[in-house]
């Protein structure tokens, strides 16, 4: 029961403070290598691009409400789509979900800090640099209009004469960087820095999901990286990989842009799965059902990921084997995922349900991701996709993945967890009209999209012809759009308005069992007075009910 | 924390209790713990560094292996006429090789506590990586001014000085990163005590030397 002895009442001074900057300074957050301001950090560069890309989706919104419109022009509008895909995947969805592990990794473990801090800032920077550098091209005359995964050969001199795409790519491979850098210390941290007693099989499921994301950062992030700099090749040294009319192959980017993309995906979504497998239990008051099928499922999934990409490919004019081969591997990742989604039922059923904000937004991501999902299914099937590719139907999927998932998820991953980094909890009834405006918000936007899409409708055009029969569609997405922007807005209000005036946290609110609620809320700098000692999934669980602890049941 | 150290709060949840029909006769103390054996976090960050730069180098060489079919409707030179085995190419190919093994001796020195045998050995595989690049340099002057061959000469060109390139430019930070670490043995700044990190480096120049067998093998004997 060594937990027992920690106590956290008085955070005593820390050491290293007394000679670095004033805490709370400025400079203190500029030069800050901890873990935890780290972790804020990366949070709020995504809150800020998140608000630069979703102004960016309103302008391509607006510009499709009415047909023939002349809101943007069309090079305006390719320089919107490129840069909203390439902000929402590379510096809101990755940072945000980094930035939530590198504050809780280690507090969950029981660690002082990421194994290496220094590298875990330059990972903050070389996000927020690699930011700045893709969003610079505005300054060179417009933004890069190749959307974001940059088909080969619009990349080419050729296509693109300015700038634009070299600043591009530049800041993909700086924020690639800092990626990388975040994979290689959470593996590090999460092998070599638990707890004692806390084996690779006792660690919060966060911490497993945070493990097998690390590890598709690790495989899928370097391709891309060297795809970006055979781009930066061909256009600044006269190179020719994907410069078609010297024999390069454009159909190489491709494949190397999805052995990349399609991981991604999944680097976006598993530490999602981590926050859900935490959240559902503690508001179901029960243990998580199926841990190790769980667990196996992760994995599984961080394998089979690897081999589907080319499912990004149909239209391409693959061999039929290769479209075979891409169809089979990508239905079977459905097996794991539906393992999950089954296991979290399970985990509900029965239990003594509590629909306090984090569940509401669980509940936000189990029925959206289960619609996701499916279509992702229907557009595995290579024939469909020969029907349906490039047209909004697609993009209804993947928002709805994206959205519906990978967003409803980490809002319930932030409800559930900023009580532990503020000390506050955020306000409720403001938590239900966020939810609300988001969830009707969310599916007026892309429900109406699978119409638009199987009415015929492309992806990335910057307007239509009114006799097309595309309108109420697109109106209704717009509207949606619209519905939606209000909830960000509420959703950042409550977070600065709570972080002063919300209600005292106290150490545990969610009465949870993991060790990050064993701490004072925010924890102190050093984390722990003790090291904490664990002998089972819930040492909290241990500690408050000892007559009846979880390690006399749970077996390796 | 206070009320997490009572034991007697009741349970907030339904969870199952099998052993709520047990006496409760005081807690029964949790089996003791037995310490895992696990590398140092420096050991698996090593580690997963060099999986991604394993991964980055599998995606040249793959662009490289692409390309080379396709070679033959290139202009010239082809890779058979501007590569041979030369001797300068064998000649380098065995200094990166052997600097395997001196490392390797370094390391063993330093654990063992001999601190100039460390210096030397360390030294010469920076010069033995020294001499590497040198031949690289040569070849790829004669390549450029004798054979015309420039990055974007042809599809043989473009792929070639990437991933010949690429594999010099982490040889270059090898040897920067062992000069530095010289420098700290020579002020007695890296000892028997303080090793990992020369340790590490030693992962990073094996991994580079290994990654230069598959480029050799690719190159200049598949390929040529
Ligand atoms: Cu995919």
């Amino acid at each position: 029961m060594a937990v027992a002895e920690q106590t956290t009442s008085e955070p005593k001074p820390d050491a290293a403070a007394e000679h670095g900057p004033e805490p709370g300074s400025l400079l203190d957050w500029l030069t800050t290598v901890d873990h935890k301001k780290l972790g804020l950090l990366y949070i709020f560069l995504s809150l800020f691009f998140l608000v630069v890309g979703g102004i960016e989706a309103l302008l391509m919104r607006w510009q499709l409400m009415w047909p023939d419109y002349d809101f943007v022009t069309r090079d305006r509008f390719n320089a919107l789509f490129t840069m909203h895909g390439t902000t929402m995947v590379f510096f809101v969805g990755m940072p945000i979900l980094i930035g939530l592990g590198n504050y809780f990794v280690p507090l969950m473990i029981g660690a002082r800090d990421m194994a290496f801090p220094r590298l875990n800032a330059f990972g903050l920077w070389a996000t927020l640099f690699g930011g700045f550098l893709v969003y610079f091209s505005f300054a060179t005359g417009g933004a890069p209009a190749l959307g974001w995964f940059a088909y080969a050969p619009l990349t080419e001199k050729t296509f693109s004469r300015g700038p634009a795409t070299d600043l591009w790519a530049l800041g993909l491979i700086v924020s690639g960087a800092g990626t990388i850098a975040g994979g290689v210390n959470f593996i590090a941290t999460i092998l070599g820095m638990r707890a004692p007693g806390m084996t690779l099989f006792k660690v919060p499921f966060f911490v497993w999901t945070m493990l097998w994301t690390s590890f598709l950062i690790l495989v899928a992030i370097p391709p891309l990286t060297a795809g970006l700099i055979m781009i930066l090749l061909d256009r600044n040294l006269g190179a020719h990989f994907f410069d078609a009319q010297n024999g390069g192959s454009a159909i190489m980017w491709q494949h190397m842009f999805w052995f990349f993309g399609h991981p991604e995906v999944y680097i976006l979504i598993l530490p999602v799965f981590g926050m859900v497998s935490e959240i559902i239990p503690v508001f179901s008051r029960k243990v998580l059902f199926g841990y190790e099928f769980m667990a196996a499922a992760t994995m599984g999934i961080a394998f089979v990921s690897l081999g589907v990409w080319a499912h990004h490919m149909f239209t391409v004019g693959m061999t039929r084997t290769q479209d075979l081969f891409f169809v089979a591997s990508t239905l079977i990742i459905s097996i794991p995922t539906g393992i999950k989604f089954f296991n979290w039922l399970a985990t509900m059923y029965g239990g003594r349900l509590r629909f306090e904000s984090p569940m509401l937004f669980c509940f936000g991501f189990l029925s959206m991701f289960l619609i996701g999902g499916l279509t992702g299914i229907m557009l595995a099937a290579a024939p469909f996709t020969f029907q349906l590719s490039d047209t909004y139907f697609v993009v209804a999927h993947f928002h709805w993945v994206l959205i519906g998932g990978t967003l409803f998820g980490t809002f319930a991953g932030i409800y559930y967890w900023y009580p532990k980094m503020t000390g506050r909890m955020l306000d409720e009834r403001l938590a239900k009209w966020q939810f609300w405006l988001l969830y009707i918000g969310f599916m007026l936007t892309f429900g109406p999209m699978h119409i638009s899409g199987m009415l015929g409708m492309a992806r990335r055009i910057y307007t239509y012809e009114a006799d097309r029969g595309w309108m109420f569609w697109n109106q209704l997405t717009t509207v949606g759009a619209l519905i939606q922007a209000p909830s960000f807005a509420i959703f950042i209000w409550n977070v600065i308005v709570s972080w002063r005036k919300g209600k005292p946290a106290g150490d545990n609110p969610w009465d949870a069992w993991t060790l990050e609620w064993a701490t004072a809320s925010p924890p102190p700098s050093y984390n722990f007075e003790e090291v904490p000692v664990v002998h089972s999934r819930r040492p909290l669980w241990d500690l408050k009910h000892p007559d009846d602890p979880d390690w006399k049941y749970e077996h390796e | 924390m206070n009320e997490l150290t009572a034991p007697a709060a009741p349970p907030a949840g339904q969870e199952p209790a099998p052993g709520a029909g047990e006496t409760p006769s005081g807690p029964e103390a949790p089996p003791p713990i037995t310490p895992e054996k696990t590398l140092q976090p420096a050991q698996w960050g090593m580690i997963c560094f060099l999986a991604s730069e394993a991964a980055f180098f599998c995606t040249l060489i793959t662009a490289y292996l692409t390309f080379l079919g396709s070679a033959a409707a290139d202009a010239d030179p082809k890779p058979a006429d501007a590569l041979k085995l030369s001797l300068l190419v064998i000649a380098s190919t065995l200094c990166l090789l052997s600097s395997s093994f001196t490392v390797h001796k370094a390391e063993g020195a330093l654990r063992a506590g001999r601190q100039g045998g460390f210096c030397l050995w360390w030294g010469l595989t920076i010069l033995l990586g020294v001499i590497f690049l040198t031949g690289t340099g040569v070849e790829w002057r004669e390549l450029i001014v004798e054979k015309h061959l420039t990055i974007s000469r042809n599809l043989f060109g473009t792929s070639y000085y990437t991933l010949v390139g690429f594999h010099a430019l982490h040889v270059t930070g090898g040897v920067i990163a062992m000069s530095v670490v010289l420098g700290m043995g020579l002020r007695n700044e890296v000892t028997a005590k303080n090793h990992l990190g020369a340790e590490m480096v030693a992962w990073y120049w094996h991994f580079v030397d290994g990654v230069w067998v598959v480029v050799f093998t690719v190159v200049y004997l598949v390929g040529s």
